[in-house]
């Protein structure tokens, strides 16, 4: 028998050193280790509506810190020669030439039967709108001064795209400062009924006994009053003298101190479930106090459903706004939300003549809708046995 | 069961005691009273109030006493029935509530139906289309329903009803006819008008109903019971009714509580635009003007109705579903 030593192995043997967590690392990316949260973000990244909508929610957000540069007038800016002015159409040819965006000058004549204004486009005056210009001063923010908007006028010219108000008060700049109240409110609201709903829900779903019972009476009763008079009468207690910031914030609060008995209603029963179940019983015997149990245990176990319910909440609080504003128990002038700028338009003359102080409706309907969408994509995305 | 009953009905009584609480204090919390405001009204208008004659008032119906004793005398009466005097229409509060209920009932019973009509059949279809394009449709039709708030989708509509139809602007009626004895044209001009409540009503409940329908019927139609009839032989459609579209009505009738109070109240803001006949706008200007013994008896009397809608569901589902009875607990 002749000495050989073995052939070399045709296959490759890493000589590395094994090491098996790297492995176990590795098998995460499957999907089998992700996180609730990753999991969550796989399932709603599915859901294209809802994923269109959260972005559109984003923007609008965003928008909203900036919103003193986006519209094309101030707030507060009275054009007096332009009252009840209709929107204005942007072309961008004018007899056939290019002259990019641009609006025609209008003249008004008082129809002195009717006392209606009628306004006429000039199609000899041509102004060209300023992009990234100087217009309307404002305070940012109410503190830093400044003057650049994205979109002005031509140089003593007017644009009004959505038209004006009953005192020549740009629509559309109306609308866009009235975002940032109406969509905040819903923010601020679904907090407070949050903070509240899980805090009293938990305590009572924890603990039951005699405090479960109190609180159980106590949401049958709030939920046995209708809303309305509720409402009207803690707006009604507001001082007339607060000062439309802090009645800004009252609103917000008796929007959320109203609501929270429905969240607080299905933490409670989230709780009974869970607590039955034995890694609570396990981390009892370890010695666990109440406060661990449901802050590490118990809350993350239903916390995407609830982000998910809450998101469902912020619609009813911007419609609620409107609704407060419409009995005038809402938010005063000169702060200027959505519910304001409708209450304007309340009447049937509104309708028939002035049809464009209806378009803060169109935002509002955009907003709860996209509320809606990314709330039912939310609460699939978060529901572990979906 | 009849122990299950028997506690509900026990502990239906210290609720019911919160919420005359409640609603004394939600009647007594604005500042000022009715007399406060009306003599304000009248010295507005530049005439001057008989100031015996509100003293005589305020002294009949208690106003010198402390609060908490207005409250126990109000609850005393209201226990008897005595339902108080509402200083505005000067007339007791049952007479003022009376000739408005009815109307009320009206619209919100055929509201409610036409709810029903449209939502089922929208909901099975929802569910059993789900994710398509049917089904997207439907939805976003419903949602915007919920999205337009009702006074302006109200206005829009009273609008355009004028100008294609020429029904008369606002009323569940023609002027013409308001405080009229009733009769067939009378009938016949409240029909005309009835479609627009009905529909500004009715569009944000039909969408959350379709939702439920939907959202229940698909939690059912994945259990095993369903495979089974399906692969035993059983048509789809019945199949459907049969089994989960029958399992999905707990919902509906653990909705019986809201229901009630909302037949007699109706859908106060849109009735305030529309300016119907109805008993929502009178609590609204009741509130707004402090009439106490109008506002607060009103109010209880729906919180009652919601009570007891809240007791007749949870026996009515007690008695359906042998699942809860067992448990002794409640669904909603």
């Amino acid at each position: 028998m002749s000495d050989h030593t073995p052939a070399p192995s045709t296959h490759f043997v890493s000589s590395a050193p094994f090491d098996p967590y790297l492995v176990e690392a590795d098998n995460d990316k499957s999907g089998s280790h992700a996180s609730q949260l990753r999991l969550t973000w796989w399932r709603f990244r599915r859901h294209k509506l809802a994923l269109v909508s959260a972005i559109l929610l984003l923007a609008a957000y965003l928008a909203i810190t900036v919103i003193e540069f986006l519209a094309p007038y101030n707030v507060h800016t009275r054009n007096v020669d332009n009252i009840y002015a209709p929107p204005q159409q942007v072309h961008l040819f004018h007899e056939g030439a290019f002259v990019g965006p641009f609006v025609y000058g209008r003249t008004m004549t008082l129809d002195m039967k009717t006392l209606r204004r009628n306004y006429a486009d000039d199609t000899g005056d041509v102004q060209k709108l300023r992009f990234f210009c100087r217009g309307d001063s404002y305070r940012f923010w109410g503190m830093a001064e400044g003057n650049v908007h994205l979109v002005c006028p031509a140089e003593d010219g007017e644009f009004f795209l959505l038209g004006t108000d009953r005192l020549g008060r740009d629509v559309l700049s109306r609308i866009l400062y009235g975002a940032r109240i109406s969509l905040t409110i819903g923010l601020l609201g679904v907090m407070t009924s949050f903070v509240l709903g899980i805090v009293i829900g938990g305590l009572a779903g924890y603990w039951g006994g005699w405090f479960d019972m109190v609180v159980q009476r106590v949401t049958e009763v709030l939920q046995s009053i209708p809303s309305i008079p509720l409402w009207l009468a803690m707006a009604a207690i507001m001082p007339a003298d607060w000062s439309p910031l802090v009645v800004y914030l009252g609103i917000t609060f008796i929007l959320g101190l109203l609501d929270w008995t429905g969240l607080a209603r299905a933490v409670r029963s989230k709780l009974l479930a869970l607590r039955e179940e034995d890694y609570v019983l396990a981390a009892q015997m370890m010695g666990a106090k109440s406060p661990r149990i449901i802050g590490r245990h118990l809350v993350p176990g239903f916390m995407s459903h609830l982000i998910a319910s809450a998101t469902l909440t912020i619609p009813g609080m911007i419609l609620g706004e409107t609704t407060l504003s419409f009995l005038g128990l809402g938010i005063r002038p000169p702060i200027t939300s959505w519910g304001v700028l409708l209450t304007e338009a309340r009447t049937i003359n509104v309708v028939a003549l002035y049809p464009w102080l209806l378009f803060p409706v169109i935002p509002v309907i955009v907003i709860i809708l996209a509320f809606n969408f990314m709330g039912d994509g939310l609460r699939d995305a978060a529901d572990p046995y979906n | 069961m009849l122990r299950y009953i028997l506690w509900r009905i026990a502990v239906m009584i210290p609720t019911l005691i919160m919420i005359s609480m409640l609603v004394f204090t939600i009647i007594e919390l604005p500042p000022g009273d009715f007399f406060e405001s009306y003599v304000e009204e009248l010295r507005a208008i530049g005439e001057k109030a008989d100031t015996q004659e509100i003293e005589d008032l305020k002294a009949r119906y208690g106003f010198d006493k402390p609060a908490p004793l207005r409250y126990f005398d109000w609850v005393a009466n209201f226990v008897q029935g005595d339902f108080g005097y509402s200083f505005e229409y000067r007339m007791p509060v049952a007479d003022v509530v009376g000739d408005r209920v009815w109307l009320t009932v009206l619209v919100s019973t055929v509201t409610i139906i036409v709810t029903w009509l449209i939502a089922f059949p929208i909901g099975i279809y929802s569910a059993t289309h789900k994710y398509s394009w049917g089904d997207y449709g439907l939805t976003l039709v419903g949602l915007i329903g919920i999205a337009v708030p009702n006074f302006i989708l109200a206005l829009v509509m009273m609008y355009f009803a004028n100008i294609w139809f020429g029904t008369s602007i606002g009323h569940l009626m023609d002027p013409s006819f308001i405080n009229e004895p009733m009769s067939w044209a009378k009938l016949k001009s409240i029909l005309e008008h009835l479609w627009i409540p009905v529909i500004i009503i009715g569009t944000a409940g039909t969408a959350g109903m379709v939702r439920r329908v939907r959202a229940n019927l698909l939690d059912e139609m994945h259990k095993q019971y369903v495979t089974t009839a399906r692969a035993k032989g059983l048509h789809p459609f019945r199949t459907l009714i049969k089994y989960p579209f029958r399992m999905s009505l707990n919902f509906f009738i653990s909705d019986i509580g809201s229901i009630l109070p909302s037949i007699i109240s109706g859908a106060e803001i849109t009735a305030v635009v529309l300016s119907l006949e109805t008993t929502g706008p009178m609590l609204i200007r009741a509130l707004q003007n402090q009439d106490m013994y109008l506002a607060g008896s009103f109010l209880m009397f729906l919180a009652i109705l919601t009570v007891i809608g809240v007791l007749v569901s949870d026996i009515a589902l007690a008695i359906l579903d042998p699942r809860i009875r067992l448990q002794g607990g409640r669904t909603k």
